[in-house]
C-alpha cells in the first residue's frame, strides 16, 4: 500500500532532491552565493548547512565565474558538484567557463575527461525583478552542444530532475522559473528520479498542439481550458528537455492535430521558438493544415512595472487568441 | 470575370450535383437565362445566371458533386477585352485525366482570373492528392480563406458516388430535417390564429365557376395564395428574411406554396410577384407550379426566393396548422379545413364555412401585433373575393 500524497511545494521539492542526493553519494556537494548561511536567494538551501556542514553546502563569492570553473574542476576531479548561481542573467558572466570549457572539454580531451557537473539557477520574469533578474536566457544556452538543458516545471520534475542529473557524465544546467518556487501541490512520498529525455504530454487533445515549458506551461494549460469551452481541443506539451529536444513526441503530436503553437518565454528572434518551428516545418511540412505560430515575449528587456511586465511575456488570453486564429471558420449552415 | 457559382437552392443546402450544362463556352448569356441543369435533394433544379455576359470557360464538369459556393464556370462580361484573354484560357483538363495531373496543368496555367494561388495547407494538398480531390473544386473554410484538410475531406465525402446517399428521399427528408431543426432551434417562434369566414369567398368561387370551363375552374387555395400576398402588402414587416446582420424586407412578394411529392417529401417552390397578377395568372402558374415540382424541374429562383410560405393542410381534413418557419423567412402560415360552423351573423346564429388560420412569426424580425395585423387582413380581404 502506498502512503497518501505529501503537500508540498516547488522549492521544498527542489531542496528535497538536493538532500536526497547529498545523502546518497558523498561526493556530491552544494556551492554557490548565499546558499549557506543565507539559504539561498530563492530559499532552496535552507537548513541544508546545518543538516551536512559547510563542506557540502559552501558560500562563495561574488564571481560566477570562479565559482562555476571552480565546480567544473571539482567536476573533473570527481566529485559530484551542485552549482546554483542566482539567476541566468548572472550567469553571462560564467559563460566562458560554460561554453568554452564545461561543454567541450569531453570533445577536446578526446574523451579523456567528463564534466559530470550541474548547474541550477532561477530563469524567467514574473516576480518584479527588472531586466536584470528576469530574462530567459535558457533558450540561447540550448544554442550549445556539449550541454544538456533541462526545466522542470512539475513537483515531480522538481523533485525527480536533479538526481538523473548528477547521474549524467556530461554538464546539465537546471532552469527553475522564479514563479514556480511558490507553487503548492501534491507529491508521492516516494517520488524519485525521473528522465530527462523526454517531452511529457500534460493534457491530450486532437486539434493544436500547444508546445511549452516551465512556468508557461501552466498558461497554457489554462488556455486550454478556456479553448476547450469552445470546442477547441489542445494537447499541451511540457518539453521538459529544451537541448536536446525530444522531437519524436513533438512530431508526434504535430502530426496529429496539424496546428501548432509554441509558447516560449524568450524572445521571439533566434529564439528555441524558432527552432522547434524550424524543425516541425522541416521534418511534418506535408502534414500542417495551418501555419506555426508562436507566442514570445515582447522584444524588449523585462520591465520592472507589474503591469508592463505582464504585458511583455506570453499570457493565457495571447495563447488562446493565437489558436483561434489557426482555427477553421465554423461550417455555415 | 464574372464568377458564376454553385447557388443555394435552400437553406440547409451543401452541394449539387451537376446534370448537364446548357451553354458552351463562347454562348451569349443574359440575366435570367437558364445555363446548367443542377440535382440537388429536392430534385432536378435548372439554374439561372444573373449577369449578361459570353460564357469563357465550364470549371466544373457534369457528374460532379460540387459544395455550394463553388466557381462552375466564367463569364466575361460585356465590357472585358476578348481576344488576349481568350487565348489565354487554358482548355479544360480532359476528363480522364487523373487529379495530380489536373492540379499540375492549373498550376503551370493558372486562368487568367485566378489573381492569386488559391491558400492550401500543405496537409490538405497531400489529402486532395491522396483522396482524388480537385482542390479547385474545393471551398476554403479554414483560416484566411485557406482549404485545410478537413475542407478536402468534406469535398471527398461529397463527391462520393451517388450509391452513398441511400436515395433521393431520404436525402430530401434529411435535408428537412436538418432545416426544420436549425428552425426550431433558433427562430424564436410566435403564434396567433384566428377563424375567418369562408362563406363570401366561397359564394363568389360558386358563381364564377359557373361561368368557367372546367379546365379554368378556381380552386380556394388560389383565393388564400393571394389573400396571403395582399396582407403581406398591408404588413410588410412579416414578408422578407432574417439575417445576421438583422431583418431584411423582401424586395417583392412571392408566396411560397408548401406542395407535398407522391412519394413522400415536402418542397415549397415560390410563386414571384403575387400582388401584380390577378386571380387566373395565379392559378394558372400555381398549377403548373405543382407540375414541374412533382417531375422535379424547377428553377433556382423559385427554390430560393419566396419571401413568405403558405402551407395548406385543410385536404388532409385537419382544422388548424401552426408550422415551423422556413428559414431564412420569418413567417408561415397555417391554413386548415374548411368547416361548416354555426356562426353569429347580425345577432342570429347561421351555418357559415370557415377555416382556421395561423401564422408562426419569427419573433426576432415580427411582433405579435404585426402577426394579428396580418391576419386581420387576411380575413379582410377573403370578405371581398371580387377585389382579389
Amino acid at each position: 500500500m502506498s502512503a497518501s500524497p505529501v503537500r508540498t511545494t516547488y522549492r521544498e521539492a527542489v531542496r528535497e532532491a538536493i538532500r536526497d542526493a547529498m545523502r546518497r553519494d558523498p561526493r556530491v556537494f552544494l556551492m554557490g552565493e548565499d546558499v549557506g548561511k543565507y539559504g539561498g536567494a530563492y530559499a532552496v538551501s535552507k537548513g541544508l548547512l546545518a543538516e551536512f556542514g559547510p563542506e557540502r553546502i559552501r558560500d562563495t563569492p561574488l564571481s560566477e565565474s570562479a565559482f562555476v570553473g571552480a565546480g567544473i574542476g571539482a567536476a573533473i576531479g570527481g566529485t559530484r558538484p551542485i552549482v546554483e548561481v542566482m539567476t541566468v542573467n548572472f550567469s553571462l558572466l560564467a559563460l566562458d567557463q560554460i561554453v568554452n570549457n564545461a561543454a567541450t572539454l569531453r570533445h577536446m580531451s578526446g574523451g579523456q575527461v567528463s564534466v559530470p557537473l550541474v548547474i541550477r539557477m532561477a530563469t524567467g520574469a514574473g516576480r518584479q525583478l527588472a531586466a536584470q533578474h528576469a530574462h530567459s536566457l535558457e533558450g540561447w544556452l540550448a544554442h550549445i552542444p556539449g550541454i544538456r538543458i533541462v526545466a522542470p516545471a512539475t513537483l515531480e520534475d522538481a523533485r525527480g530532475m536533479l538526481w538523473t542529473a548528477l547521474e549524467d557524465p556530461d554538464p546539465v544546467l537546471v532552469f527553475e522559473h522564479q514563479t514556480l518556487y511558490n507553487m503548492e501541490g501534491e507529491l508521492a512520498p516516494d517520488a524519485g528520479a525521473v528522465d530527462i529525455d523526454r517531452a511529457a504530454i500534460r493534457r491530450a487533445g486532437s486539434d493544436v498542439s500547444l508546445i511549452t515549458y516551465g512556468a508557461s506551461l501552466f498558461k497554457a494549460l489554462t488556455a486550454a481550458d478556456t479553448l476547450a469551452t469552445e470546442g477547441v481541443q489542445c494537447e499541451v506539451i511540457d518539453l521538459r528537455t529544451l537541448r536536446p529536444l525530444d522531437m519524436n513526441t513533438l512530431l508526434e503530436s504535430v502530426r496529429k492535430t496539424r496546428r501548432v503553437v509554441v509558447v516560449d518565454e524568450g524572445w521571439r528572434s533566434g529564439s528555441l521558438s524558432a527552432e522547434i518551428v524550424t524543425r516541425i516545418a522541416e521534418s511534418a511540412f506535408y502534414d500542417l493544415d495551418a501555419p506555426p505560430a508562436r507566442v514570445c515575449s515582447a522584444e524588449v528587456p523585462i520591465p520592472y512595472p507589474k503591469h508592463l511586465e505582464d504585458a511583455a511575456v506570453p499570457q493565457p488570453h495571447a495563447i488562446v487568441a493565437a489558436v483561434r486564429a489557426l482555427m477553421p471558420a465554423p461550417v455555415a449552415r | 470575370m464574372i464568377e458564376f457559382r454553385m447557388p443555394t437552392l435552400g437553406a440547409d443546402m451543401e452541394a449539387g450535383t451537376l446534370v448537364e450544362w446548357l451553354k458552351k463556352p463562347g454562348d451569349a448569356v443574359a440575366r435570367g437565362d437558364i445555363v446548367a441543369v443542377v440535382d440537388t435533394e429536392k430534385g432536378a433544379i435548372e439554374i439561372e445566371v444573373f449577369d449578361a455576359g459570353v460564357i469563357e470557360r465550364l470549371v466544373v464538369e457534369p457528374g460532379q458533386k460540387t459544395p455550394v459556393g463553388t466557381v462552375l464556370a466564367l463569364i466575361r462580361s460585356p465590357e472585358e477585352p476578348t481576344g488576349a484573354t481568350l487565348k489565354a484560357v487554358p482548355p479544360l483538363p480532359p476528363p480522364a485525366a487523373a487529379p495530380e495531373r489536373a492540379i499540375a496543368a492549373s498550376s503551370t496555367a493558372p486562368p487568367p482570373a485566378a489573381a492569386a494561388r488559391a491558400r492550401v495547407s500543405p496537409a490538405a494538398r497531400k489529402a486532395a492528392e491522396q483522396l482524388h480531390v480537385n482542390l479547385e473544386a474545393v471551398e476554403g473554410r479554414g483560416p484566411g480563406g485557406s482549404i485545410t484538410v478537413a475542407d478536402v475531406e468534406r469535398a471527398a465525402s461529397l463527391a462520393k458516388p451517388a450509391a452513398a446517399t441511400p436515395d433521393r428521399l431520404s436525402g430530401m427528408r434529411a435535408a428537412m430535417a436538418a432545416a426544420m431543426a436549425h428552425a426550431k432551434r433558433e427562430i424564436p417562434h410566435l403564434y396567433v390564429s384566428t377563424t375567418v369566414d369562408l362563406t363570401p369567398s366561397l359564394m363568389w368561387l360558386k358563381d364564377e365557376n359557373q361561368r368557367r370551363p372546367v379546365t379554368e375552374r378556381l380552386l380556394p387555395v388560389v383565393m388564400f395564395i393571394k389573400a396571403v400576398a395582399r396582407a403581406c402588402t398591408e404588413v410588410p414587416a412579416v414578408n422578407g428574411f432574417w439575417t445576421d446582420h438583422g431583418s431584411v424586407q423582401g424586395t417583392g412578394v412571392h408566396v411560397g406554396c408548401a406542395i407535398a411529392l407522391r412519394g413522400g417529401g415536402l418542397v415549397a417552390p415560390a410563386l414571384h410577384d403575387v400582388p401584380q397578377k390577378n386571380l387566373d395568372t395565379v392559378a394558372r402558374e400555381f398549377a403548373d407550379l405543382v407540375t414541374r415540382t412533382r417531375a422535379g424541374t424547377l428553377r433556382s429562383s423559385e427554390m430560393s426566393d419566396a419571401t413568405i410560405t403558405l402551407t395548406n393542410l385543410g385536404d388532409l381534413g385537419v382544422e388548424s396548422a401552426y408550422a415551423i418557419i422556413y428559414p431564412p423567412q420569418v413567417a408561415i402560415v397555417g391554413v386548415g379545413r374548411i368547416v361548416e360552423r354555426p356562426w353569429v351573423v347580425d345577432g342570429r346564429i347561421e351555418p357559415r364555412s370557415v377555416i382556421t388560420v395561423s401564422m408562426s412569426a419569427d419573433h426576432r424580425a415580427v411582433d405579435g401585433r404585426s402577426a394579428g395585423s396580418f391576419l386581420t387582413a387576411f380575413d379582410r380581404a377573403l370578405q371581398a373575393p371580387d377585389k382579389l
